[in-house]
């Protein structure tokens, strides 16, 4: 199969606001459940040793008209919630058994609440995760949390999660974080054989598929792009910021590149890249998915940073290990933590000299010429005076 | 019981009451022991409002300091405005929490305390918070300025609508662990549980005054308005009080006051003067705005509006549901305090308290103040507003301002809005007398 065909099927994936992949898996066997999450992270490995598909609910992007959504939240606030209710209320949830709404800010965790009232039958979770990373106290709490989450799910389910189960699941999605480490690793390599948006479009695959089918797509798509011709620009290369939970339209990640800059590290879809290390499948399932999330996980606004010195940490490692000359942040409008976080990341960035610009944008932007010019003067500049010093 | 009489801005005269000019001089108190720090050497903690420690930060005889509380001091002082403007110019977004950049940009600005004097930086940020994830960054970023030392205690959200045994172990095990000993490193002194034992012995007492002062407003007519009123009686406790022998007496006083208004059948007090009639019963949600903190209460009592319950006035503790500081289980105590704040309640059960206050507190309807930056407390009223009319059969008004930023504080739409929610509520009223 072609790149260009496994893309179609992602893009298709997109697009489909009514998930139909996800509910034919679910119709193709009695008693199989979905659940639903938000970015940025829940322990999907728990869903599927449940015998459950984890359906990444990532708003409604630009081709959703918001109609109910807004009658729900007030004028200032940030899209996600109001097309993620949208699509609630336009019953293109309706086959979701449960939904998770994961600790990124207090609008996800009100949203949960939202849930609860509007849909009392659902199986609905505020999933916290501890800002304490020592094993013996936010560990302890998380471990807890995770059994409340799999109690929950086999309530749900009505059968037991057995360790063996969760060991099979922590294997088949450290194997699918290989692959999108490995497809990561790719695009940094040779970003102009894996544009951004294909590799944006198969993470989104991978929120709406099983993961079996998805390590398998990946696959393909990497075979398959390293064995065509693709045309090598003259662009820059960037990291990019502050896209972790409301997705830019796709129009937007396309057009950094048409500006001249190559995205060789971003924070799309972390779900998929949280854990930056294998989970071990010897031992305790719960305890060793609760160590790796204190410990190998990745640095997001949404987290707490325990000592001043590790703040930008995580973006100036990313910006060297990939050989990156410059940072964009991009971050939905009102997205307190995202923008809170951006000052002292720029202050990183001052210190080592690196240089960024910075923008904000809805899921249903329109507008792309004002972002390109932006993007195209910052890559411009940075080709005529670059010098990263970092 | 003796009052005093003074002028504010050239407004009508004002009656103070005992209480009242207690309350002023504890918090000129407190602004001096923060000033004058360096000279003293007694250290300083920065702290929340929700969440707050002040019984542990007293057993370290350390200073609270309130960042919120200085932003809030800031906006009735219409200083807020230029401070967030400042901040927004050194790179923070509009989008983001007023207080934050109140507080950064008052940062910028020297730190003067509202007795002219600097505050100092803090010795410790305690990044004790509840119920708002913004609280996380903003102390990160006050870190950054300050390169102070931090510790952060992690609160976990009521999701399900309930505190599990494992929230209180995880909070109880990160006071032992972490934040009771950073306060002993920073402030050299030994932790006594005995010494934070007396002082919760101290914070109930005066709960339970604030409970019954919050309660009056059952009677017809209120002898309080527990919103505009309400932010006045929840200072001491809410802040750097709690625990005090101060606070209990000033409690008490106000208790005093109350019930002497009680038997008096008296209305309650305005920076006018009294109300004269009370028209309509409201319960109101979210916080009060404060820049325009005077105006917006005027179109309260003009139209003889009285709150007769409010949610802000629980968003440091929620003591009329029970909730007290226990001396007998004083870690396990902070930690439920923490937990059991108001926006560290979910949707549904802010729902309940809503509905329970309509009907206790024999309201015409429910108002909300939602705020432009803060999400915590706004994200989701409009759902919230639905299931109170649908479960009250009461109706509600949503208008929309800011915590200190002016700019988002449009005097003519929230007028009027409001005047447009009491002929609502006068409509409803003689629909239901014609029904009768």
């Amino acid at each position: 199969m072609s790149s260009a065909e496994i893309i179609r099927r992602c893009e298709a994936l997109y697009e489909d606001l009514d998930f139909t992949a996800a509910r034919e898996w679910k119709a193709a066997e009695p008693g199989r459940k979905v659940i639903g999450f938000m970015p940025i992270y829940v322990p999907r490995e728990i869903i599927h040793a449940a015998g459950m598909l984890p359906l990444g609910i990532f708003g409604g992007g630009d081709q959703l008209e918001v109609i109910h959504g807004d009658a729900y939240y007030q004028s200032y606030i940030c899209r996600i919630p109001r097309s993620t209710i949208e699509l609630a209320i336009t019953k293109r949830l309706d086959f979701v058994d449960g939904m998770l709404f994961p600790s990124i800010c207090d609008v996800i965790r009100n949203l949960s609440g939202i849930f609860k009232m509007m849909f009392p039958e659902m199986y609905v979770r505020y999933f916290d995760v501890p800002q304490n990373y020592r094993d013996e106290i936010g560990g302890a709490y998380y471990v807890e949390e995770l059994h409340e989450l799999k109690r929950g799910l086999e309530a749900l389910g009505g059968r037991e999660i057995t360790d063996e189960a969760l060991r099979r699941s922590i294997a088949l999605y450290n194997e699918n974080r290989r692959l999108v480490r490995e497809l990561y690793d790719l695009r940094a390599a040779e970003p102009w054989r894996v544009p951004t948006y294909e590799a944006y479009l198969l993470l989104r695959a991978g929120m709406v598929l099983p993961v079996e089918e998805h390590s398998e797509m990946l696959r393909a798509y990497m075979a398959a792009v390293r064995e065509e011709e693709r045309p090598m620009r003259d662009n820059v290369r960037i990291v990019l910021n502050g896209s972790f939970c409301e997705q830019p339209p796709l129009g937007l990640i396309k057009s950094i590149e048409m500006a001249g800059c190559y995205v060789v590290d971003d924070d799309y879809i972390l779900v998929t890249r949280w854990l930056r290390e294998d989970v071990p499948v010897e031992g305790d399932p719960i305890e060793n998915l609760a160590r790796a999330f204190l410990h190998h996980s990745v640095d997001t606004a949404a987290k707490y940073t325990e000592r001043e010195e590790d703040k930008g940490r995580y973006l100036l490692e990313q910006i060297r290990r990939r050989g990156a000359e410059g940072v964009i942040f991009a971050a939905p409008s009102f997205c307190d933590p995202a923008l809170l976080e951006r000052p002292m990341l720029a202050d990183r960035l001052k210190e080592h000299g690196v240089p960024y610009i910075s923008f904000k944008y809805a899921e249903n932007s329109g507008q792309m010429q004002p972002i390109r010019e932006q993007a195209g003067t910052f890559a411009d500049s940075i080709k005529l005076w670059g010098d990263t010093g970092s | 019981m003796s009052s005093d009489t003074t002028r504010i801005d050239g407004k009508p005269e004002v009656v103070k009451e005992p209480s009242m000019l207690k309350q002023k001089e504890m918090i000129a108190r407190n602004y001096e022991a923060l000033t004058s720090a360096p000279e003293t050497g007694r250290k300083v903690v920065s702290t929340f409002v929700p969440g707050n420690l002040n019984e542990l930060v007293m057993c370290f005889d350390m200073l609270n300091n309130l960042p919120e509380i200085n932003a809030i001091q800031n906006g009735l002082r219409k200083k807020s405005g230029a401070m967030i403007m400042d901040a927004e110019k050194r790179g923070h977004s509009e989008d983001v929490c007023t207080y934050v950049k109140a507080d950064i940009g008052m940062m910028g600005k020297g730190n003067i305390a509202p007795n002219g004097k600097p505050l100092p930086p803090p010795d410790l940020l305690l990044l004790s918070y509840t119920g708002c994830f913004t609280f996380m960054k903003w102390f990160e970023l006050l870190r950054h300025e300050y390169k102070c030392p931090t510790v952060m205690l992690h609160i976990p959200y009521q999701g399900d609508g309930r505190i599990t045994p494992e929230m209180v172990k995880y909070v109880v095990k990160q006071l032992r662990e972490e934040v009771i000993p950073a306060m002993e490193k920073v402030s050299g002194v030994k932790f006594d549980i005995d010494r934070l034992r007396e002082y919760l012995r101290e914070s109930a007492k005066a709960e339970d005054n604030l409970v019954w002062v919050l309660e009056s407003a059952k009677n017809r007519p209120s002898p309080i308005d527990a919103y505009f009123g309400g932010v006045y009686y929840i200072g001491p406790i809410f802040t750097a009080f709690r625990g005090t022998k101060d606070a209990t007496e000033y409690y008490e006083m106000l208790r005093g006051e109350i019930e002497e208004r009680l038997r008096k059948g008296q209305h309650p007090i305005t920076p006018e003067g009294e109300m004269e009639e009370e028209r309509y019963r409201l319960v109101v949600e979210g916080p009060p705005n404060w820049t325009n903190f005077r105006e917006f209460w005027k179109i309260f009592y003009e139209e003889g509006a009285v709150v007769v319950a409010s949610t802000y006035t629980k968003v440091g503790g929620v003591y009329d549901l029970g909730f007290r500081h226990d001396p007998d289980k004083p870690l396990e105590s902070l930690a439920e305090y923490c937990l059991g704040c108001y926006t560290n309640r979910n949707l549904p059960q802010r729902v309940d308290m809503l509905v329970q206050y309509i009907e206790e507190y024999q309201a015409d309807g429910l108002l909300i103040n939602s705020i432009k930056s803060c999400n915590s407390f706004s994200a989701g009223q409009l759902m919230m507003m639905r299931e109170v009319e649908k479960r009250t059969g009461k109706p509600a008004a949503f208008i929309e301002t800011d915590l200190v930023d002016p700019r988002y504080f449009s005097y003519a739409n929230v007028k009027n809005r409001l005047e447009s929610y009491f002929q609502m509520i006068d409509q409803k009223r003689r629909a239901a007398g014609a029904a009768a």
